[in-house]
């Protein structure tokens, strides 16, 4: 008790430098635990990037592939699903609802999709979170398009904005659909996920574009307008993917033995949760790097600490020997130097986490806002209160060091003033 | 022998490395409420003696005996504690922490010594008790509200003074407390020390080179005439 006294007296006395000490704890275990909050919204945003689809159905190919190009709008499929296909298993009974998508075009590098207006009642990311517009509504004709929040803020479009669609995915494209421009008919929220990058557009407004068109490039000699291709039959022949929420969660699997065991091509159906956690478990390398120079981070603050103690050490054998003269046993020495250690790391430790959740307060509306990662404000996890444990663990340890090293200096000291 | 505050027999003393013993004492004793001075040149290994003596360190032979109790046949954390109950120290110089206060420097010993602690608080508090033997030692007033690195040398050396006494410990021993006052400071400061001793009937153990000091006490012993060491070498 008294040695404690005089270890709170004694770090008051030198509140200067100990105050820079804990703030560089303080700073290192809130970046350590940010990181931690950090990677595990990201990981739960990323297997949130899309919710409430039971399955994707593709042409057969990787499970991953599946998923990079129906939901990231990564890569191009191998094949497509005839959409006699989808038809077909839409009408299996278990089916309560589909979204078909084509993925092909593109406009300034940012994905066309084309889909229904399905697509804007069932699709659903986050925690079971529907697309909201923040202008305008869902395509209804031919040649409406809905941007997404990023294509709009980047390109700098507003409601009625005519777009030309280039033919292919990439940044720069020679060939245009230049005579069949599309309307910018609603623009949506952010959220945070790859729907930000993408442009809406209608299946049967991918179809009128491609009328003309025979393999990659446009029939030479045939030319349809716009308005004319509309009277014709727009019922697209393909679709690269669809996905599809099924009326029980128990169906998942029969469903899924249908698809992957339908006759008429190889399809592929996966779940998308799974399929995601793949994926991320495949970018988990830098998740970790980002976890390691955060604990090498932490471990700086605490050798800082140390260096800090140990070199007040020498000007504090007066102390030690007086305290021994007054009956103080080395134990004791050791106790007041590495309980100073002990205090400061404690208390950085609680700074921290004060750090952190006063910062998630101030911080999580404005992420919200500029990235659509929506930051939950919970307890700490008992990951997180594993990795406090570990902290403590480690600066117990670490404050051992002037500890052991005053109780030596006492033991040879005595009683001896050494200057 | 249970009449001797302090009984050294056959102590013998080497610091690790030495190739002879610095302290060769075949017999040395000090009884109760006498007033020792015991002078010896520098680096004769009086401070040396006085480690002994608290317990800090350890002959290689011989028996330390205080108040009768063998210090050899106690444990280090029972010789802390002996030290603790029974000896108040005095330094020659940067006897107080510098971050705590007058007082709390006074009152210091009862937190490792529950027997001193015990008497103090028989009569009276530990803070006035504090400040009666400050008052005794000539410090006052807004004196005790000032840090201690603020007050001069012989300020300081009277509060270590009242630190050695507080609690009554049967023993004073003071390394040198003078050598860094003026002559006028150093006569008042034995004299305050020496009646507080009186009053409280401890046992004073009083180390010096400055033989100029010899006359305010009973006995006077050259450590040089003890130590069978010194002889031999010189
Ligand atoms: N911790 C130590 N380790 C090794 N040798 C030591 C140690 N402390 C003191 N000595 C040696 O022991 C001898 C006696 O030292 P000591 O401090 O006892 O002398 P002293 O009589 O108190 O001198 P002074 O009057 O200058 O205080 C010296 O030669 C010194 O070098
Ligand atoms: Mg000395």
């Amino acid at each position: 008790m008294a040695i404690l006294q005089l270890a709170l007296k004694s770090l008051w006395n030198r509140r200067f430098t100990a105050g820079l000490t804990l703030l560089s704890i303080t700073l290192s275990v809130a970046l350590l635990l940010g990181v931690e909050r950090l990677r595990n919204e990201s990981r739960s945003s990323f297997a949130n990037t899309i919710s409430g689809t039971d399955l994707i159905v593709g042409a057969r190919s990787g499970s991953i592939q599946l998923l990079l190009y129906s939901v990231f709008r990564i890569g191009n499929p191998t094949n497509n699903i005839d959409w006699q296909s989808y038809q077909a298993i839409i009408k299996h009974p278990n089916v309560k609802w589909s979204i078909p998508i084509t993925l092909g075009d593109s406009h300034h590098g940012f994905r066309v999709m084309g889909t229904t207006p399905d697509y804007f009642k069932y699709y659903r990311y986050s925690r079971k979170r529907p697309l909201q517009f923040q202008n305008g509504k869902p395509f209804t004709d031919v040649y409406d398009a809905v941007l997404g929040a990023e294509v709009a803020e980047q390109l700098g479009y507003q409601l009625d904005q005519k777009i030309v669609i280039a033919h292919g995915a990439g940044k720069v494209s020679l060939i245009k659909h230049d005579n069949k421009p599309f309307t910018v008919v609603g623009i949506l929220n952010k959220t945070g996920t790859p729907v930000d990058r993408a442009v809406h557009v209608d299946l049967r407004g991918i179809e009128a574009i491609h009328i003309d068109w025979q393999g990659g490039s446009p029939t030479p000699g045939m030319r349809i307008t716009a308005d004319k291709a509309k009277q014709l039959d727009l019922n697209p022949k393909t679709i690269t993917a669809a996905m599809l929420g099924l009326s029980s969660r128990i169906s998942t699997f029969k469903v899924r033995h249908y698809i992957n065991n339908y006759r008429e091509e190889p399809l592929q159906a996966i779940l998308p949760g799974v399929a995601l956690q793949e994926l991320w478990d495949m970018m988990a390398v830098a998740e970790k790097a980002l976890l390691a120079i955060s604990l090498f981070v932490v471990l700086v603050g605490l050798t800082g600490m140390v260096t800090a103690i140990l070199t007040s050490l020498n000007e504090r054998r007066r102390e030690m020997a007086i305290l021994r003269s007054v009956g103080a046993r080395p134990a004791h020495i050791l106790l007041l130097i590495s309980g100073e250690a002990i205090g400061l790391c404690l208390l950085g430790i609680l700074l921290g986490i004060g750090l952190l959740y006063s910062l998630l307060f101030i911080g999580q509306p404005l992420i919200e806002s500029h990235y659509g990662l929506f930051i939950n404000i919970d307890w700490p996890s008992t990951y997180e209160f594993g990795l406090l444990g570990i902290l403590l663990l480690a600066s117990l340890l670490v404050s051992l060091i002037p500890g052991i090293r005053a109780y030596r200096y006492s033991l040879a000291d005595g009683m001896t003033i050494r200057l | 022998m249970s009449d001797h505050v302090i009984a050294i027999e056959q102590l013998r003393f080497n610091w690790p490395g030495e190739s002879s013993p610095i302290l060769d004492i075949p017999s040395f004793n000090i009884n109760k409420g006498e007033r020792i001075f015991l002078k010896g040149a520098s680096g004769s290994g009086k401070s040396t003696l006085l480690s002994l003596l608290g317990g800090v360190l350890t002959p290689q032979q011989g028996d330390v005996y205080l108040l009768g109790r063998p210090l050899h046949d106690l444990r280090a954390a029972e010789r802390d504690r002996f030290r603790a109950d029974h000896i108040g120290f005095i330094f020659q110089m940067f006897n107080l922490i510098p971050y705590l206060s007058v007082l709390e420097n006074v009152i210091l010993p009862l937190y490792f010594s529950p027997l001193r602690h015990a008497r103090v608080i028989k009569n009276t508090t530990a803070e006035v008790e504090a400040m009666r033997l400050l008052a005794h030692l000539d410090l006052s007033g807004a004196l005790l509200q000032r840090s201690v690195t603020e007050l001069s040398v012989g300020q300081q050396q009277r509060v270590a003074a009242a630190r050695a006494l507080i609690g009554q410990p049967e023993i004073i021993i003071a390394d040198e407390p003078t050598s860094s006052l003026d002559a006028d400071r150093r006569e008042a400061f034995i004299k305050l020390l020496i009646k507080e001793c009186d009053e409280a009937g401890n046992t004073l153990l009083f180390v010096s080179h400055d033989a100029s000091l010899e006359r305010y006490f009973d006995h006077c012993i050259n450590l040089d005439s003890l130590n069978h060491s010194a002889q031999v070498v010189s």
